[in-house]
């Protein structure tokens, strides 16, 4: 098996991805390339092909047509060593948990090459303080945590991590993110697929909105949805109270110039730069209706 | 989580991944410890033999001995029913505790978390037999002791027989094992596990001569009990536990010994071919 890869293939390279059960395509067509060292966002709906695709990669699930190469090997073929280079978080883990957290975290340290130091990576995920407790005594974001924990005591090449901080209070998952920072900062390659828009703005170099099995849109998060998806919104109130609403490059000329006109401060005036948020729920809603149109064309 | 830096190992590259044996042997601990800790598991696999010991001797000590014939030396109904028992310990350690379990541990999503990691199913099934074993040879030596100093029953002192108890009893488990790794392929969910192979258990366990005895059941039950491993494995027991005269009470009138190596032989390469065939981590395209 190949297990050095050279660094000029990509960590993950698709082609032509398909999946299809019965007569649902779920993943249908994907192309993508993940350098190694990125950090690569996939976005989408639930049930767009997001879990499924990441399933073909992990080698969890077959593929219908297309390649896949994961670290240089094609994950339907691949071996225990090409696993010893991974690390899955999966979307959910709802073991029995006779085992502590430290006695789970040491005997999977025990089944890798290389594996990192479990106190630290109990440090790093901060169950410190649940290192001796029983798994099934967990919080669920604890249990979460301890997913998160297991996925990287191998110290992978390639880390997955399914929708990682569900359940997660908004300081765990900041602590969360600088934890994956610190993977990063190692030259981790990340492969992450969330529904919280801002996780994917905080740590995704790269980001994919994957809709109706086919990937719509790629690219550095701060572009996502092209440039004209970007061109920020002033909304204001003409004086007889009429709503206005004009997209321009030039927001503060157009500011000054609605001043002038109005003679005066206008009523309600707002100068919005879409978010990632507002860009994601456009290309969402346009899919859907173009889905809708092509489905009442066909009837 | 803290923002503790996880540190770098440098040099490490190429490190060798462990051999599918030494992880077994880990696995082997580690499913030891939480067996002992899952309480439904002790009960009905661990401790289920010494209640049933503990109740036939109560229920029928006042029905006196069991003779192979009139007029000859009987045994005590305690003594009587202990081989049986011992061998509905191999199966419970073996069959029931494990075709459940793995059947939890495929639904809960433990499974899928072991065929994401560079474990061998190899070493994850060394780590099961070597459970089954463990648990198996303690039930075993705690049932002996019980019999002995709680119910007074005499143990035999021919090494010989310990030699036939010792092959009997590798056998019987290690079958056991196997046709459990098979079984936890049939439950469709982990919750309704241990409602599909309990019964199967029960029944099995009623005309194989645990509970009831063997040489009263009709023919027809007997050759039906004949097809399946723990008849073999109580007749086994039996002809290490019981006086070389209740011999006459078998099927053949003889222990036959030799049958039941072939049959238990044949049920372990039975169990192993089934476990290999069925046994995956997740159903890939499910």
């Amino acid at each position: 098996m190949d297990t050095t890869s050279p660094r000029e293939t990509p960590a993950v390279r698709i082609r032509g991805l398909r999946k299809q059960y019965a007569r649902v395509a779920a993943v249908d067509g994907i192309d993508l390339d993940i350098p190694h060292g990125e950090t690569f966002a996939l976005l989408g709906p639930n049930g767009a092909g997001k879990s499924t695709t990441i399933e073909i990669l992990e080698g969890y699930r077959l593929r219908t047509a297309g390649e896949v190469s994961v670290l240089g090997v094609d994950p339907a073929r691949a071996g225990l060593d090409w696993k010893s280079r991974l690390g899955i978080v999966l979307q959910s883990g709802t073991e029995s948990g006779a085992m502590t957290v430290r006695e789970q975290l040491a005997h999977f340290a025990g089944l890798y090459p290389r594996p990192r130091d479990v106190d630290e990576v109990v440090a790093a995920v901060g169950l410190e303080e649940k290192a001796r407790a029983r798994i099934a005594k967990l919080s669920g974001g604890q249990r979460r945590r301890l997913d998160v924990a297991l996925g990287i005591i191998g110290r992978p090449e390639l880390l997955f991590l399914d929708e990682p901080t569900t359940g997660f209070d908004p300081e765990a998952r900041r602590e969360f993110w600088d934890l994956i920072r610190t993977l990063k900062r190692e030259g981790t390659t990340i492969l992450l697929t969330t529904h919280y828009l801002d996780e994917a703005e905080q740590l995704g170099d790269r980001a994919g909105i994957i809709i109706g099995g086919r990937l719509i849109d790629v690219g550095r998060v701060h572009e996502l949805g092209g440039a004209e998806a970007r061109v920020p919104i002033v909304r204001w109130n003409d004086p007889d109270g009429t709503p206005r609403e004009s997209r321009t490059e030039r927001p503060a000329e157009l500011v000054a110039s609605i001043a002038r006109d109005c003679g005066g401060e206008p009523a309600d005036l707002e100068v919005i730069r879409p978010s990632l948020e507002d860009i994601y729920l456009d290309l969402v809603r346009a899919s859907g209706a173009e889905t809708r149109e092509t489905e009442e064309a066909r009837a | 989580m803290s923002t503790t830096d996880l540190t770098t190992v440098a040099g490490t590259a190429g490190a060798r991944r462990p051999g599918r044996i030494a992880l077994g042997g880990s696995r082997i601990g580690y499913e030891v410890r939480s067996y002992f800790r899952s309480p439904d598991a002790v009960f009905f696999t661990f401790l289920f033999p010494f209640i049933m010991l503990g109740i036939f001797t109560a229920a029928f000590s006042s029905a006196g001995d069991i003779q192979p014939a009139p007029g000859m030396e009987g045994v005590s109904v305690g003594a009587y029913y202990l081989p049986g028992l011992l061998a509905a310990g191999m199966l419970l350690s073996g069959v029931q505790n494990l075709a459940i379990d793995i059947a939890i541990e495929k639904s809960d999503g433990t499974l899928k978390r072991l065929g994401g990691t560079p474990l061998s199913p190899v070493s994850y099934f060394i780590g099961k037999i070597g459970q089954v074993f463990v648990t198996g040879v303690l039930q075993a030596a705690l049932l002996l002791v019980t019999a002995t100093t709680l119910f007074g029953i005499a143990l035999p002192t021919e090494p010989a027989k310990w030699a036939t108890f010792a092959w009997v009893f590798v056998l019987g488990v290690g079958t056991s094992a196997l046709l459990g790794i098979a079984l936890s392929s049939v439950p469709r969910s982990g919750k309704s596990a241990a409602a599909v192979v309990i019964p199967i258990l029960l029944v099995l366990q009623f005309i194989s001569g645990v509970y009831l005895q063997f040489y009263q059941l009709p023919e027809w039950m007997q050759n039906v009990a004949s097809l399946f491993p723990l008849k073999w494995m109580a007749q086994g027991m039996r002809a290490v536990f019981l006086p070389e005269d209740f011999a006459v009470l078998e099927q053949n009138g003889a222990w036959d010994l030799g049958w039941v190596a072939v049959a238990l032989l044949a049920w372990l390469v039975i169990g192993l071919v089934l476990s290999r065939l069925t046994f995956r981590w997740i159903r890939r395209d499910a």
